[in-house]
C-alpha cells in the first residue's frame, strides 16, 4: 500500500487527450454503413411508386440522400470532437456524448478485466477499443473507442501492471 | 479430505410427486375434450399413467447420475442423464448457501440448498434435495472452508498484525435483531393491499372457459346478465344505487386487505434476522421455509423504502444490497416492514451509519425541478391540444388537470431528492409520495460517472452515477461544481484502496489506508 505513488494534483477536469485522428475516418466508414440501409428503402419505396405517377420520381430518395451526406460529412467529425479521455497514475476518465454527455472515471483499483478489441474496420484504420470491466452494476463496462492500436496496448499493459502492484 | 456422495433418496420421491402433478393436467384435458369419443378416458389414463412412470424413471435415473464432491477448494456437482455436466465452485467464490424447504420436502425433513456466487440466479449451483442436517452440515463446511482460506491469506500477509480474527469465537446461534410476529404480520399484511386475486380469477375463468363449455369471453351473455342486473338497480332508485356502489368498494378494501394478509402470511411468517459473528441470516415462509446468510462483509449498500401509505404512518423497509440475488428480487430484504428505532441497530450492525443530525443533506438544484415540472405539464398539455380539436368539450380539461397534477408531484418530489456524503459514505434520497433513501460506502464504489442531457447541461445540473456492485446508485438533478467536488471525494477514497481487499473481513491495513485518505480528504476541502 505505501508505494502507491504520490497523488499528483488529481484534476479531473483538466485536458482531454484527443482520440487518434483515424477514428473519424473510422466513424465516417460506420455512418456510411448505417445509412445504407435507409437508402435501400428509400429506393424500394421509389421504385414501388413509380407507376402511379402520384409526385415526381426522387420525393423519397432525394432527400434521404441529402440527409445521409449530411450525417456523413457532419457527424463524425462532431463526434469525434465531443469524445476524449484523461489518464493519470490510478485512474481514466473517459467523456463521450454529443447531446447526451457522459464523463465516466474509473479507477485502476475497481478493474476486473481489461479488453482491447478490434473489429474489421478498426483493424484497416489501425485502431482499437480499451473496455475497462468493474464489478459496479451501472457502468459495468467503460469502452474507449478509437485509441491508436499501439497506445491501446500499453495503455492495457500500464493498467494491468497497476493492478498487479496493488495486489501483491 | 474429498468425498463423493449422492442426494438424499427421498429426493425421487418428490421428483415422482411433480411428475404426476404434471401429468394430471393433459390428463384431464384429454379427459374432458372430444378427442377419442367414448375411449378418451382410456386414453387420458394411459396418457396420465405414461407420463407418471417417465417422471418416475427419470427422477430415479436422475438421482442415480448426481453426485457432488466436497474438495480441498471447491464443491463439484456431475449430473446429466444423457449430457453430462459437471460444475465447480471454489469455496472462496460461494457468496452465501441459502437452504430453501417448500412445502412437500419440508413434509419429508429435506431442503434444497443453492450456492450463491453473484453469477445470477440460474447460474448458481443447487443441489435438489438434501436432508436438513446434511444441508446445515454443508453450510458449515463452506464456512469454515472459506474462513481457513481468509485466514490463510491474512497470515501470508506480513502487514497484518497478529490479531486474531475476531469471527473465529462467535457462538453459532448469534442475537435475534429482528423478528415479526403474527400482530406486526397482520398490520403488514393490511399495507399489502392487493388486487391481484382478481387477476388470478381471471385467469381461472379463462381456464374454466377451456375446460367447460360456458364461454366467459362471449360478450352478449354478460351483457344480457349486466342489462338484467342493471335494470333491477335501475329500479331500486339512487339511494339504493349509492349504498350499493358504496358495499362494492367495502368489499374490493376487504378482499385487497385479505389478499395482503394471506399472502404477507405465506411469505413472512415467522420472519426472525439473527446476527451470528459469521453474518446475517434470514429465516422466513409458511410453507416454503427459506434461510439465508449473507456475509455481513459482503453487505456493498443499504435500501431503505417505504410505500405512499406507510410512510404516514412511519413503516420502513430494510434491504442489503450485494452481489447475491434474492429469489427475484436484486437485494435480500432484512425487515420488511420496520419502525426506524428497529431498523437503526441492523443497520448499525452491518456496519453502516445511519443519516443523522450532522448528515449534510444537499437538495437537488432548482433548475432541475422547474425543468422536470415543466417537461412533464408539457407532454399534459401536448395531449391536450388534440382533446380539445376532436373530443367533446369538457374532456379537455382532463388533460389539462394533469398537467397541474403533475407541476405539484414534481415540486413535492423534490421535497424528497437530496443527497449527502460524508467521511465513509453516500447517500442518496427519492420518490414521489414517500422517500426512498440509498446508503452506500465510498470504498465500495467502482466508478463515478457525470451524465448529463442536453437541458442538464444548458441548466447546470447532471446526473451522478455510482458504480455499486449489486444495484445501482444515482444522485439526480445535482449542480454542476457540486458534483464534480463529489466525484473527486468518490474517487479519492476509491482510488486508496485496491479491489482485492475490499472483502477482506477484519483489514487493519485497509482501516489505516482509509484513515489516510480521510485526512487527505480534509486537506482537499
Amino acid at each position: 500500500m505505501d508505494q502507491t505513488p504520490l497523488p499528483q494534483p488529481l484534476d479531473d477536469d483538466g485536458e482531454l487527450t484527443k482520440l487518434h485522428p483515424n477514428y473519424s475516418h473510422a466513424l465516417r466508414v460506420h455512418t456510411t454503413l448505417s445509412s445504407i440501409p435507409f437508402l435501400v428503402g428509400a429506393l424500394v419505396l421509389e421504385g414501388a411508386f413509380k407507376g402511379e405517377g402520384l409526385f415526381p420520381s426522387g420525393i423519397i430518395a432525394g432527400p434521404v440522400l441529402l440527409i445521409a451526406l449530411a450525417l456523413i460529412i457532419r457527424i463524425p467529425m462532431t463526434r469525434y470532437n465531443a469524445r476524449g479521455y484523461q489518464i493519470s497514475a490510478d485512474r481514466l476518465r473517459v467523456v463521450r456524448g454529443l447531446m447526451f454527455r457522459s464523463d465516466t472515471v474509473v479507477p485502476f483499483g475497481r478493474v476486473q478485466h481489461i479488453d482491447v478489441a478490434q473489429g474489421p474496420i478498426d483493424r484497416f484504420f489501425g485502431i482499437a477499443t480499451l473496455t475497462l470491466h468493474t464489478a459496479g452494476n451501472h457502468n459495468a463496462s467503460v469502452a474507449l473507442p478509437g485509441l491508436g492500436e499501439e497506445l491501446a496496448r500499453e495503455m492495457r499493459e500500464d493498467i494491468r501492471a497497476h493492478i498487479r502492484r496493488e495486489t501483491m | 479430505m474429498s468425498e463423493t456422495r449422492r442426494t438424499a433418496p427421498l429426493g425421487v420421491v418428490i421428483g415422482a410427486l411433480g411428475s404426476i402433478q404434471n401429468a394430471i393436467l393433459p390428463a384431464v384435458a384429454i379427459a374432458f375434450s372430444g378427442v377419442g369419443g367414448g375411449g378418451r378416458f382410456l386414453v387420458a389414463l394411459g396418457v396420465g399413467l405414461a407420463a407418471v412412470t417417465i417422471g418416475v424413471v427419470t427422477s430415479y435415473v436422475g438421482w442415480r447420475r448426481t453426485t457432488y464432491t466436497t474438495g480441498e477448494t471447491d464443491i463439484r456437482v456431475e449430473s446429466g442423464i444423457f449430457s453430462r455436466a459437471a460444475r465447480s465452485v471454489p469455496y472462496e467464490r460461494i457468496q452465501d448457501v441459502s437452504l430453501e424447504a417448500k412445502l412437500l420436502p419440508r413434509l419429508l425433513g429435506l431442503v434444497a440448498v443453492k450456492f450463491e456466487t453473484g453469477a445470477g440466479g440460474a447460474d448458481d449451483l443447487a443441489l435438489t434435495y438434501l436432508t436438513a442436517a446434511e444441508g446445515e452440515r454443508l453450510r458449515q463446511l463452506v464456512r469454515e472452508r472459506r474462513d481457513e482460506e481468509a485466514a490463510a491469506a491474512l497470515a501470508a500477509d506480513p502487514d497484518a498484525p497478529a490479531t486474531p480474527a475476531p469471527a473465529e469465537a462467535g457462538p453459532e446461534t448469534g442475537q435475534v435483531l429482528f423478528a415479526m410476529g403474527p400482530g406486526r404480520l397482520l398490520t403488514f399484511g393490511l399495507f399489502e393491499f392487493s388486487l391481484a386475486v382478481f387477476a388470478v380469477l381471471g385467469g381461472a375463468l379463462q381456464y374454466v372457459d377451456n375446460v367447460t363449455s360456458i364461454d366467459v369471453w362471449d360478450v352478449d351473455l354478460w351483457y344480457g346478465w349486466l342489462k338484467e342486473q342493471g335494470s333491477t338497480v335501475a329500479t331500486l332508485g339512487p339511494v339504493a344505487q349509492a349504498i350499493g356502489a358504496v358495499v362494492g368498494l367495502i368489499g374490493l378494501l376487504i378482499v385487497g386487505s385479505v389478499t395482503g394478509v394471506v399472502r404477507t402470511f405465506l411469505r413472512d411468517w415467522g420472519f426472525t434476522l439473527t446476527r451470528s459473528a459469521r453474518g446475517f441470516r434470514r429465516q422466513r415462509g409458511l410453507f416454503t421455509r427459506t434461510d439465508v446468510v449473507m456475509p455481513a462483509h459482503r453487505v456493498q449498500g443499504l435500501v431503505i423504502g417505504t410505500g405512499l401509505l406507510r410512510y404516514r404512518f412511519g413503516w420502513h423497509s430494510l434491504s442489503f444490497v450485494s452481489l447475491a440475488q434474492d429469489d427475484k428480487e436484486q437485494s435480500h430484504v432484512v425487515a420488511p416492514f420496520a419502525k426506524m428505532a428497529e431498523i437503526a441497530p441492523i443497520v448499525a450492525s452491518s456496519g453502516f451509519r445511519l443519516p443523522g443530525e450532522a448528515t449534510a443533506w444537499h437538495r437537488a438544484s432548482a433548475r432541475h425541478r422547474t425543468d422536470l415540472a415543466l417537461r412533464d405539464a408539457a407532454i399534459c398539455v401536448a395531449a391536450a391540444i388534440p382533446t380539445a380539436i376532436f373530443a367533446p368539450a369538457g374532456l379537455v380539461l382532463i388533460p389539462l388537470g394533469l398537467a397541474v397534477l403533475a407541476v405539484g408531484a414534481n415540486l413535492y418530489a423534490w421535497e424528497f431528492r437530496r443527497h449527502a456524503i460524508d467521511d465513509k459514505q453516500v447517500y442518496a434520497s427519492h420518490g414521489f409520495l414517500s422517500p426512498k433513501q440509498e446508503i452506500a460506502t465510498r470504498l465500495k464504489l467502482h466508478s463515478v460517472e457525470i451524465a448529463q442531457g442536453p437541458i442538464a447541461r444548458l441548466r447546470g445540473y447532471a446526473t451522478v452515477h455510482l458504480g455499486l456492485a449489486g444495484g445501482s446508485f444515482a444522485m439526480r438533478g445535482v449542480p454542476i461544481a457540486e458534483a464534480k467536488a463529489l466525484r473527486a471525494a468518490v474517487l479519492e477514497t476509491i482510488a486508496g484502496t485496491d479491489y482485492s481487499r475490499l472483502d477482506a473481513p477484519p483489514a487493519p491495513q485497509a482501516l489505516s489506508g482509509a484513515q489516510s485518505e480521510f485526512s487527505a480528504n480534509l486537506r482537499a476541502t
